[in-house]
């Protein structure tokens, strides 16, 4: 019962996220400081966790190809696909639930603590739009963090094929280039869409129905990442059996 | 005025308030008194439209919370200051900001309106040279003035103070003490502060209601609870040994 209780009180809060909207003047400096915290202080971990996992795939299956009528180029292939069609969208946002996740759950929830947000709904401001809606369209940039994770992934691939001796330049090219169909880029994109608004909801609902102090502030954040993963697991096979097959 | 008529709320069938009525007057400070559990907070929160009553209406200047819309509700939040327990300070935000806050959201004022009117309420709150610091550089005292100047910043009507004397040392008390009466006295505003601080009661009580186990048990002035014979307010005012000399004192003078 208290998993619908949750799932009702979660579409409860999206309605207010989206009602009495905040003044723009505020609500635009709100954007900014959001995408600087979850957006660009990704960056980062992004970027280094991508290079090296692409480079893993690749090395990975390179050593797993010891029939000799099998080509060259399927190195090139196999990191292109694993990297676009899964890990840049669905392992990036897992880290990201763990990463941006648990820091939204903990800032809201702490608010909740101290009264903050107590104080701003007796100011008579509607809190979750001011709290929830910023990150939101912070979060609508994630697939610019993800096309730069799919980037990196490959050629953190291509330059692991290359100096590892794995394979060469020109057939690990041929590989990326090979059966390429666009609607995989495109599929990619429309679910890290999906996963961006779930990374910015579903950790604000976490902490702002908190109750208690500091240590339910961190169960709370630990329930959040546990629930963002699910969701983003369950939505990535909703996806892939809608749109892939 | 705010006029409470027969207030009652629950929480998962347990019943925290039980009917409670009353009346804050305009330009006093009015005290809500009684032990730990006996309703204080919830009554506050209620008051505040935080927690909304099962049963019963509270009225602001005869307005009726519950009967007004939503919009109408958020318009009269805006005319009302509140000084949470832990000041509720905004972290990320400077003093001046946090101050400035309100008049950002609610009013179209120039940037220079608002600092100017930034400038005044904290020169009131004696806090001129803290325009700059975060909240996590403040002392306890000073984040309560604050909380205080930005509880004032919008000229509220009605101000209410959650144990604003909580973790304050006796002369930092008595200071805020005598900020909020000198505020509501200049304003002429509603003031309803939640304290257990018997300092406050004998010095700033103008109207006092106690509270136990969810109902009213007695009200009166700083004055009447010294000749108070209501058993209930007897054993929590006059806990203490000191406070029952105090009382003594006073009761004998008054005979004489």
């Amino acid at each position: 019962m208290i998993y619908l209780e949750n799932i009702g009180r979660y579409f409860l809060m999206l309605k207010s996220v989206f009602s009495k909207m905040t003044k723009w003047s505020m609500l635009r400096n709100l954007i900014f400081k959001e995408i600087d915290d979850l957006i660009i202080g990704s960056m980062g971990i992004v970027c280094f966790i991508s290079f090296f996992v692409g480079g893993v795939v690749a090395i990975q299956t390179a050593l797993n190809i010891n029939n000799p009528l099998i080509p060259k180029y399927l190195v090139g292939f196999a990191t292109r696909q694993s990297v676009i069609l899964e890990f840049a969208p669905t392992f990036i946002s897992i880290i990201m639930a763990g990463k941006v996740g648990s820091f939204i759950t903990s800032s809201i929830g702490t608010m909740r603590v101290t009264e903050q947000i107590d104080a701003l709904e007796v100011m008579g401001v509607n809190s979750l739009n001011y709290l929830v809606f910023p990150k939101i369209v912070a979060l609508a940039l994630y697939p610019f963090v993800i096309t730069i994770a799919m980037f990196l992934g490959v050629f953190g691939g291509w330059l692991a094929s290359i100096y590892g001796g794995f394979s060469t330049s020109a057939d690990f090219i041929q590989g990326l280039q090979i059966e390429f169909i666009p609607f995989h880029v495109t599929y990619a994109f429309i679910k890290t869409f999906l996963f961006s608004f779930v990374l910015a909801t579903i950790p604000s609902f976490y902490g702002y129905y908190m109750k208690g102090g500091a240590l339910e502030v961190g169960k709370a954040s630990t329930t959040s990442f546990v629930w963002t993963s699910v969701v983003i697991i369950l939505i990535n096979y909703l996806i892939t059996q809608l749109l892939l097959t | 005025m705010i006029e409470v008529k027969n207030i009652k709320k629950s929480f998962d069938g347990v019943e925290i308030l039980k009917g409670i009525s009353t009346t804050f007057d305009k330009g006093k400070t009015n005290l809500i008194i009684g032990q730990s559990g006996s309703g204080k907070t919830v009554f506050l929160k209620s008051l505040l439209g935080l927690h909304i009553p099962e049963e019963g209406a509270i009225l602001f200047d005869g307005k009726d919370y519950k009967s007004l819309s939503s919009k109408e509700q958020r318009e009269l939040r805006t005319e009302m200051g509140m000084v949470f327990q832990g000041s509720a300070l905004f972290d990320s935000m400077t003093v001046s900001e946090n101050v400035m806050f309100p008049l950002r959201m609610f009013t179209n004022q120039a940037v220079s309106e608002m600092q100017d009117r930034v400038d005044i309420v904290l020169k009131r709150v004696k806090l001129i040279d803290a325009h700059h610091k975060f909240p996590a550089e403040t002392s306890g005292g000073m984040q309560k003035r604050v909380a205080i100047a930005r509880a004032i910043v919008m000229n509220p009507k009605y101000l209410f103070c959650d144990e604003p004397n909580s973790g304050l040392d006796p002369k930092t008390a008595i200071v805020i003490d005598n900020l909020i009466q000198e505020i509501t006295d200049e304003y002429n505003i509603t003031t309803v502060i939640n304290t257990h601080d018997m300092n406050s009661v004998m010095e700033i009580g103008e109207k006092i209601v106690f509270l136990k186990n969810g109902i009213k048990a007695w009200e009166g002035t700083n004055k009447e609870i010294f000749k108070t014979d209501n058993e209930s307010v007897t054993d929590f005012v006059y806990s203490s040994d000191l406070f029952k000399k105090v009382r003594e004192v006073y009761l004998k003078e008054l005979k004489e």
